[in-house]
């Protein structure tokens, strides 16, 4: 019996590895299934911009990205300037989540704006209607105006031609 | 213009030399054939000649701008100053990959080089168990993640520039630190198991395995506070540690390979725990490699963003499993032979070094658990969840706390025989006074009594008293100094690093329980105070750097009308990718440091943020004290005595202990 202890790290490792191989295979940003295929959510809030409230059911015009965004995250300065590239060719919502409105414009007037237009989303409560997690975070909406797929993280060109290229097949970087 | 093309043929070039490092000496060692086992010499060192000759291809490519090449292309720019053109080198996968490979070649031609004493079959197993790794690495980095890529024929005018968190000093030095230490733990593993397969493992094993695992743990203790350091000052809102999945992955070898340290000092003093050292060995390397997967693999999220790739992920697996999995097996069938004598009494120095090693293992298990849990949740399709600091400080804490109190004992304590009456008659007044002391400086610091910062203080003190104590007991008599002499660095060495652990834990439990913050609106002219400091913003101004254009705060601290400092704290947006960075003004004390930096620019003024953090500075010069305990430790003369002078000076009556 005393042998069969010196085993138990090569289980415990094995188990690991499964554990890890099932981790490759699953798309860390995968959108639970639920979302797919939903109508975007008719909440009501104020534009970034002050022109008064707006939801994304009525606002978005698809196929169009939304990217959901904040001045407090890091990520998203990475992920600023690809955005800004993309948005020559792209439509770009954006929801600036759980954010100060100045701090967020200023953001904008410093860094470029590439969003056709921003809900302030203060209260985070339009988050919580998608499903927001953090942020960044992108979702791919098809001209019927339904949530196509939902991307957690930076959006990059390795990204953007692995999941979201084949939805606009005209747009070249 | 073929220049990285000679340096793609070195790699490969290398590659194969590792291959032949890895299988000749390992038949040689089975068949009995000297000359075999003889190559892994000459092996070793052809393995790092190709590795350097590649590795300084791809330097000078980077110093002379070869843009292209596609990896430099996309790591570096004309404008960047040499020495960030230089370390671009490891900013990225690829190549910081070849900097892993030249540093592993370079510990490889280390071991062929110190270990002449070792007997033939033992060095030729080493060498060829250290020839595999090479030969994963070189086929990881050949295969996957190649930085000799071209761009012909459409080279790029100019490089896409070097992320700008990654262009600074801190980031010139913590990657190849931390490299140095978790390949140096390969060493301890390659030991291991060139022991396990002779079935030698005896107190000469671990005196030979003792100098190179304490430079892996001095590199890696040095590189993890460099990184909390650069964190710190960089990031721009004054923490230093973050509970990031890529920080435990550096945090897991370093408490395993810890409890290595200390399990091997058992291991050859005693011949004890022999199955528990060769596992630990096993275990500090295999933590390494994991974490190298888990930054790399994409399978988990983390905000050191490296480019993510499944089909890496895949081949770091199975690399990982033929080393993991190979190794761990040869422990199942053979650790059983390995016999230790009987178990210690839990009071004698045994008995607290097994405490310790339990302790450092739970606490390595736990920061495994809340890395991979978020993984494991989602595995189980039970949705998504992260773990925060929360969950490692409540479990943690306490943990060091029982960690430190056992430290402070663990020495005076002698080995086999325990002795509480003893100790308990030297240590009840410390404890007493280590309390009281902790509630004295908590109270007069701040006129607040947090529990876990006194606790902190206390325990700071505590285990600083208990080695200074020990230390005092064994020097005391005639001629302390000759004593001191006689003790050996090893015994020294320790003490060094146990004081620098002490200082660590004062810095830690007194920036944790006094940080003083505030965020505030300031334009110029404005005063602001802060724990018995003024903050006056002076002016504003731009500054303009090689790549980067800064808003530069410029800021007059006082305490009661007298000057303090200026510091100068800057938001800079670099040119090429247009990112935009934090560059904190810190003023540094003895006591602590007064910290500011920009946030947001506001309508006519600045969000800024203030913050006064109370010895932080402790936690590096701790860790560099630390550091220099293990380096002084790496040169007791013991290390150095071969075996065969070893047995003379035994047979003489002369036995050396320490």
């Amino acid at each position: 019996m005393g042998k069969l202890w010196y085993a138990l790290p090569v289980v415990v490792a094995l188990g690991l590895g499964m554990l890890f191989s099932k981790g490759l295979e699953m798309d860390p940003n995968a959108m639970p299934t639920a979302l797919a295929d939903q109508p975007l959510p008719s909440l009501q809030v104020e534009r970034l911009d002050g022109s008064g409230a707006g939801s994304p059911l009525a606002d978005v015009k698809g196929p169009a990205l939304i990217n959901v965004w904040a001045t407090w995250c890091i990520s998203c300065v990475v992920e600023h300037p690809f955005l800004v590239q993309l948005s020559e060719q792209v439509p770009i919502y954006g929801l600036n989540y759980k954010d100060q409105n100045d701090a967020a414009q200023q953001w904008l007037v410093e860094k470029q704006d590439p969003y056709v237009l921003n809900w302030a989303d203060q209260s985070g409560q339009l988050g919580l209607e998608f499903g927001v997690t953090g942020a960044p975070e992108t979702y791919l909406v098809n001209a019927q105006g339904r949530i196509v797929l939902r991307h957690q993280g930076v959006v990059d060109e390795r990204v953007w031609n692995q999941k979201f290229a084949e939805y606009f097949p005209g747009v070249t970087l | 213009m073929l220049i990285p093309e000679l340096g793609h043929f070195a790699f490969w070039l290398g590659f194969g030399l590792s291959l032949s490092l890895a299988v000749v000496p390992q038949v040689g060692s089975y068949a009995g054939w000297r000359s075999w086992m003889g190559s892994s010499i000459g092996l070793s060192y052809g393995v790092f000649l190709f590795a350097s000759v590649a590795f300084g291809v791809l330097l000078y490519g980077f110093l002379t701008d070869d843009f292209s090449v596609a990896y430099i292309a996309k790591q570096s720019n004309t404008a960047m100053p040499w020495y960030f053109k230089a370390s671009a080198l490891w900013g990225g996968h690829e190549g910081s990959l070849m900097l892993w490979i030249w540093v592993l070649a370079l510990w490889v031609a280390l071991v062929a080089l110190l270990s002449t004493h070792l007997p033939l079959i033992l060095r030729a197993r080493i060498l060829s168990v250290l020839g595999m790794i090479c030969v994963g690495f070189f086929a990881f980095t050949g295969v996957t993640s190649n930085p000799f890529e071209r761009t012909l024929p459409n080279v790029p005018v100019d490089g896409q520039d070097l992320n700008p968190l990654l262009q600074d000093v801190g980031l010139i030095f913590h990657p190849p630190l931390l490299y140095v230490g978790y390949v140096g733990f390969a060493v301890a593993f390659a030991f291991a198991v060139a022991a396990l397969q002779g079935g030698r493992l005896d107190a000469a094993w671990a005196r030979w395995t003792r100098p190179w695992t304490t430079a892996a743990w001095v590199f890696l203790t040095l590189g993890i506070a460099l990184g909390s350091w650069w964190a710190y000052y960089e990031l721009g809102w004054g923490g230093w540690w973050f509970w990031d999945p890529v920080e435990n992955a550096s945090l897991l070898p370093w408490l395993v390979g810890t409890a290595l340290v200390h399990s091997l000092a058992v291991t050859e003093k005693r011949g004890n725990f022999r199955a528990w050292t060769v596992l630990l060995a096993i275990s500090a390397f295999s933590l390494s490699l994991l974490g190298t997967f888990l930054v790399r693999s994409g399978v988990l999220t983390s905000v050191h963003a490296f480019a993510s790739d499944p089909e890496r992920g895949r081949f770091i697996l199975y690399f990982l499993g033929v080393v993991i999995g190979g190794s761990l097996t040869l422990y199942a069938a053979r650790a059983s032979q390995l016999k230790s004598f009987g178990s210690p009494h839990w009071f004698s120095r045994e008995g607290f070094l097994l405490s310790n090693n339990l302790i450092l293992v739970v606490g390595a298990v736990m920061v495994l658990l809340g890395t991979l849990y978020p993984l494991f949740i989602d595995a189980l399709g039970l949705g998504r969840v992260s773990v925060g600091p929360p969950y490692f400080n409540a479990l943690f804490v306490p943990l060091a706390v029982v960690l430190f109190v056992f430290m402070g004992i663990g020495p005076l304590a002698p080995w086999s025989r325990p002795d509480s009456k003893w100790i308990w008659q030297q240590m009840r007044w410390v404890a007493v006074g280590s309390i009281v002391a902790g509630l004295l400086v908590s109270w007069l610091w701040d006129q607040r009594l947090p529990v876990w910062t006194v606790l902190g203080i206390a325990c700071a003190i505590w285990l600083a008293m208990g080695s200074l104590i020990d230390l005092y007991y064994k020097i005391r008599g005639n001629r302390p100094l000759e004593r001191l002499r006689r003790l050996g660095a090893g015994y020294t060495g320790m003490v060094i690093a146990h004081l620098g652990v002490a200082v660590v834990t004062f810095g830690v439990a007194m920036v944790s329980g006094f940080v003083a913050e505030r965020d505030v609106r300031m334009q110029v002219g404005d005063v602001q105070s802060i724990g018995g400091y003024e903050f006056h913003l002076k002016s504003l101004s731009v500054v303009e750097g090689p790549n980067w254009v800064a808003d530069q705060a410029n800021m007059e601290i006082t305490k009661d009308g007298e000057f303090v400092a200026l510091v100068t704290p800057q938001k800079r947006k670099y040119n090429v990718s247009g990112q935009i960075m934090t560059e904190a003004g810190i003023h540094n004390r003895w006591d602590g440091d007064l910290f500011v930096a920009m946030g947001e620019p506001l309508e006519g003024a600045w969000a800024i943020r203030l913050r006064i953090k109370p010895f932080i500075n402790m936690m590096w010069l701790g860790a560099v004290i630390m550091g220099i305990g293990g380096v002084w430790a790496m040169f007791d003369a013991r290390y150095r005595v071969s075996l065969g002078q070893r047995v003379a000076r035994r047979s003489k009556g002369n036995a050396v202990h320490g």
